[in-house]
């Protein structure tokens, strides 16, 4: 396991371990950084969920990953991909990768619109964009092969 | 051959009447002379005094000399018109022309009325009328300092304001009666302006009667009936008009009395052939010394030419003008009083200001009144007076404006359409609207081109101004109801854009009319206006993922994350196999079933993944999509009608079906609803709906702009015993004008509610077809008729549509396991909300 995450280091580069940190403090801020190396080593590991060609272009579906519902985003007019959890916090519904996609703002915020009740949050960093205390979980996703992994 | 129209004179009103008459003769069946005295084409008689403020001629003049060659007017100047053989029918000029005629036009206007005081020959006398006049009074002004103007009427004021203007240093006003502006103001108001031009510098005689102008050549005084005396060199005579009628009653046309060529209501003199226009015509018995009845008098002339036909009524004559800086004005009938009317003064002698309104003796109607020193509310008060609006409760607000708060009453949108805004021009507010609304103008400059409201005497600029600023207000066009950050277009320039550049895409759409990545405010409507434009099928070509969730899994969500299910009911007409066949689907899916509001059958708690099966069963079975998902038709409900209702008198299930038939698919703005009752019981409830119709004896009536929901709204009627054909062509124009104008998410009633001019307007729209835009709204109609598909039918056919309905796009077949059912009686509902 440490070492298949040690292989993907050295794929994504440095910034994307910056990145990776970052998600880890964003999902969990309760713990303490001193952990984060052993946090990372511990818990990420990247996971297929699906085939490119699964996901909508420019738009989401749900995979099941180790029990878990994870939205996949294809934002294909910025070739970008993204994931958060599929569980909208306003209802508790599963229903975040039936939402539409969209962007916001002057830094063209990544960010996706529940369809129960228009709740939207940051694909990037998963904090609610309309003005709620909540926010979600965001994982790092990568394509490779026109297979699409999803970061745990 | 042309017929030839003469026109004596050149001032305004005969301008006017050839602008008006070159607008009206589209076929250019009439070749136009004007024959004028003055050396210049007409100038703006009206602001004269301005041109001492330092307007020059060119910014007086009406138009150019080029503007009548332009429009195939010859126009002959400096040449009046000395005779006319009524005979021969011809004209001849002073320089020797002789025009022939077919119908020739009086607008010879008027000149000065000058009493004949012994002395009015001297030098340093002058008559205020013309430029000429004037560059006489400028020239003679230099070495003047003390003038005098005799008359204290509209034009004596403006005479003497013209002498404050040259430099002089004393200016006297001299009156015959006991009050200034004896025709438009009272004693009361009279002694508040008379106070007020005195401290301005005025020096105000009134009930003086000059005797004589004295001055050897030259006038150095003048001489009054009470004896006594004042040293003037400079006097300005402007004691009332005198109609130009002498040509006429050289050759036998009837004049009146006291002067001016008698005209009927067609302004026709005694000779038919011969029309008589402005100053120097006498209709009604009254000769009409203002620019507005004027024109309204070349408007008839113009009109009758063309074919057309229009009366000359009596005319209002209330005015509003600025005196050396001072507003007057007087409203309808200014002078009544107890015991017709009740009055209300309000007076404030330290800032100069008096006002007085008559209303009614119920209290109800504004009758007339005066304003002396601040005549801001002249125009609504005006308004309010002609078209009988009920006064506020406090009448006094109206006239004293608002102070602080809430605006008193009846504000300019207040208004009917009819309400005439600019009374020279004869502008409605209904045809502001119109530009401002369908043209798109903005600017007051665009209205007055394009309506020439405001460019008579300009007093109710700012009431056009006003109109402008609500009805844009009213329109979204000051707040650009743009749809949201990445476009920067209202709905209806989208649907536009996106009709003429054929774009059948979201990607397009965004890519060629916005920026940015679009978001879940701009991709419905858009995919809207796609689907209402083309009536494709909304999941193909990327468009799925623009849709709202429901159109995109063409089902509607429910509480716990599972999908309700709607067949279509045309007109709630079901077989009993068919009502077997829902049965077995919501059982072998444990769906809860309903009857809706709409008269079908609602199967709610269907899992993402098992809608394409549900929908292969009912599709196999003759059902299709009820489109409850969708802002485009949901039902026609009906009631039973004369098939079998002993009350019915027309049936109404069948054309419910067929009206649904028709409508099934149709995307729009936001949802529509809709119903057919057979009789006049109304049993359907037609009148609630976006589109409601109900039998007669003789056809159809058809209702529209109706709903349930939040705001409950009556449908107001449209159009009355129609036949079916009529019914749905009403229809056809009354839906597509509402999916291009409507804001997204906007009803029928709240979109008619801010539509100007309401239902009559729509009436013109849909009925009279006043756009013109029927057989195309037709045209349209009938392609996305002819474009429908059941969309669940396409679903069910294609694998690649059916792979999108699944929870889990890499376990297809596992349902979430989150959906959680509760038991209800005998079904189930959805979990309730954490």
């Amino acid at each position: 396991m440490i070492l298949d995450f040690r292989f993907q280091i050295f794929n994504c580069g440095f910034s994307e371990i910056e990145k990776l940190k970052s998600k880890i403090e964003n999902s969990d801020g309760c713990r303490p950084k001193s952990k984060i190396e052993m946090t990372l080593e511990q818990t990420i590991t990247w996971h297929l969920a699906c085939y490119a060609d699964d996901i909508p272009e420019n738009g989401g579906a749900c995979a099941l990953i180790e029990g878990e519902q994870v939205a996949i985003y294809n934002f294909s007019r910025r070739g970008e991909w993204y994931a958060t959890q599929n569980l909208c916090p306003h209802r508790q519904q599963m229903a975040l990768s039936r939402g539409m996609i969209g962007s916001t703002g002057a830094e063209s915020e990544p960010k996706v619109a529940c369809p129960f009740h228009k709740k939207t949050f940051s694909l990037k960093t998963g904090a609610c964009l309309s003005g709620d205390e909540y926010e979600i979980k965001t994982y790092p996703v990568k394509v490779e092969n026109g297979q699409v992994f999803v970061g745990i | 051959m042309k017929k030839k129209i003469v026109v004596v004179g050149n001032g305004m009103v005969g301008y006017k009447f050839c602008e008006k008459l070159v607008a009206k003769d589209i076929s250019k069946q009439f070749e136009i002379t004007v024959f004028g005295e003055e050396t210049r084409p007409a100038y703006d008689r009206v602001h004269l005094s301005e041109y001492f403020a330092g307007k020059t001629v060119e910014d007086l003049t009406m138009e150019p000399a080029s503007w009548y060659a332009e429009n195939g007017i010859n126009l002959i100047l400096s040449d009046p018109i000395m005779d006319i053989d009524r005979e021969a029918k011809t004209v001849r000029s002073h320089h020797g022309i002789v025009q022939a005629y077919d119908y020739l036009i009086m607008a010879t206007g008027s000149a000065a009325f000058v009493p004949p005081i012994p002395g009015v020959e001297k030098e340093g006398v002058f008559v205020y009328r013309t430029i000429e006049d004037l560059d006489l009074m400028q020239n003679h002004a230099k070495k003047a300092t003390k003038g005098a103007v005799i008359g204290g009427g509209l034009l004596g004021l403006e005479a003497a304001k013209a002498l404050l203007d040259l430099g002089l240093k004393e200016v006297h006003v001299v009156e015959f009666a006991s009050r200034l502006m004896p025709r438009q103001i009272d004693e009361a108001g009279s002694n508040v302006l008379k106070a007020k031009l005195e401290t301005l510098g005025l020096k105000i005689h009134l009930n003086k009667n000059t005797q004589e102008i004295q001055g050897n050549g030259t006038i150095s005084g003048m001489l009054f009936a009470d004896g006594s005396h004042l040293d003037v060199d400079m006097l300005v005579i402007s004691a009332g008009i005198k109609p130009r009628d002498e040509i006429a009653r050289a050759v036998g046309l009837e004049v009146g009395v006291r002067g001016g060529i008698t005209v009927n209501d067609a302004l026709q003199t005694s000779d038919p052939n011969i029309f008589a226009i402005g100053e120097c015509a006498l209709a009604h018995q009254m000769i009409y010394g203002l620019v507005a009845p004027g024109y309204e008098m070349a408007e008839v002339v113009a009109t009758f030419l063309v074919g057309g036909q229009k009366e000359f009524l009596p005319y209002d004559m209330s005015t509003k003008l600025k005196l050396i800086g001072v507003d007057v004005a007087s409203f309808g009938d200014a002078f009544i009083q107890e015991p017709n009317a009740q009055t209300i003064v309000f007076e404030n002698s330290a800032k100069g200001v008096y006002k007085r309104i008559n209303i009614s003796n119920d209290g109800k109607y504004l009758l007339g009144g005066v304003l002396v020193g601040d005549a801001d509310q002249y125009n609504m008060l005006l308004q309010n007076t002609k078209n009988k609006t009920l006064l506020p409760e406090n009448p006094e607000d109206l006239m004293l404006g608002s102070r602080g708060g809430e605006s008193a009453g009846s504000g300019v949108m207040a208004l009917p359409d009819e309400a005439l805004i600019c009374s020279c021009e004869a502008i409605t507010k209904g045809a502001i609207c119109h530009e401002i609304i369908e043209n798109g103008v903005t600017t007051l400059d665009g209205i007055k081109k394009c309506t020439k409201a405001g460019t008579g005497c300009g007093g109710c600029v700012p009431m056009v101004k006003d109109l402008m600023n609500e009805t844009m207000k009213s329109q979204g066009v000051f707040v650009r109801n743009v749809i949201c950050e990445h476009f920067n277009y209202t709905r209806q320039e989208l649907y536009d854009l996106v009709k003429i550049k054929g774009f059948r895409t979201y990607e397009d759409v965004l890519n060629n009319l916005g920026h940015g990545d679009g978001c879940e405010v701009c991709k419905p409507p858009v995919a809207s206006i796609i689907a209402s434009l083309w009536n494709e099928m909304i999941l193909e070509k990327g468009n799925a993922t623009v849709q709202d969730s429901n159109d995109r899994y063409l089902a509607n969500i429910q509480k716990n994350g599972t999908y309700s299910v709607v067949p279509r009911i045309p007109g709630g007409e079901i077989t009993p196999d068919k009502l077997i066949i829902l049965g077995q689907v919501a059982k072998k899916y444990n769906l809860y079933t309903k009857i809706t509001g709409g008269q079908r059958i609602d199967l709610f708690g269907a899992h993402v993944g098992d809608l394409p099966e549900i929908w292969e069963e009912l599709v196999n079975a003759g059902f299709e999509s009820g489109h409850a998902y969708g802002k485009s038709l949901r039902t026609v409900k009906s009631c039973v009608g004369s098939t079998w209702c002993r009350f019915g008198v027309q049936d109404a299930v069948s054309f419910a079906i067929e009206v649904e038939e028709r409508y099934r698919g149709l995307r729009s703005p936001h949802k529509l609803k809709s119903a057919v009752s057979g009789c006049t019981r109304e049993c359907a409830e037609a009148q609630s709906k976006d589109f409601g119709i109900i039998a007669t004896e003789k056809g159809w009536n058809l209702y529209v702009c109706g709903n349930g929901g939040v705001k409950p709204r009556h449908a107001e009627l449209l159009a009355t015993d129609i036949d079916s054909q009529t019914c749905l062509r009403y229809i056809d124009r009354f839906l597509m004008f509402y999916i291009k104008t409507a804001e997204p998410l906007t009803r029928t009633a709240p979109w008619l509610d801010k539509m100007d001019g309401g239902i009559n307007y729509l009436k013109t729209v849909v009925v009279d077809d006043v756009l013109g835009m029927g057989e195309t709204w037709d045209e349209e109609m009938n392609l996305l008729v002819e474009a429908y598909k059941c969309e669940w039918k396409e679903v069910v056919e294609s694998p690649e549509l059916r792979k999108r309905f699944t929870h889990f796009v890499n376990a297809p077949k596992v349902k979430d396991p989150n959906v959680k059912f509760e038991p209800m009686r005998e079904m189930v509902k959805a979990g309730e909300w954490k």
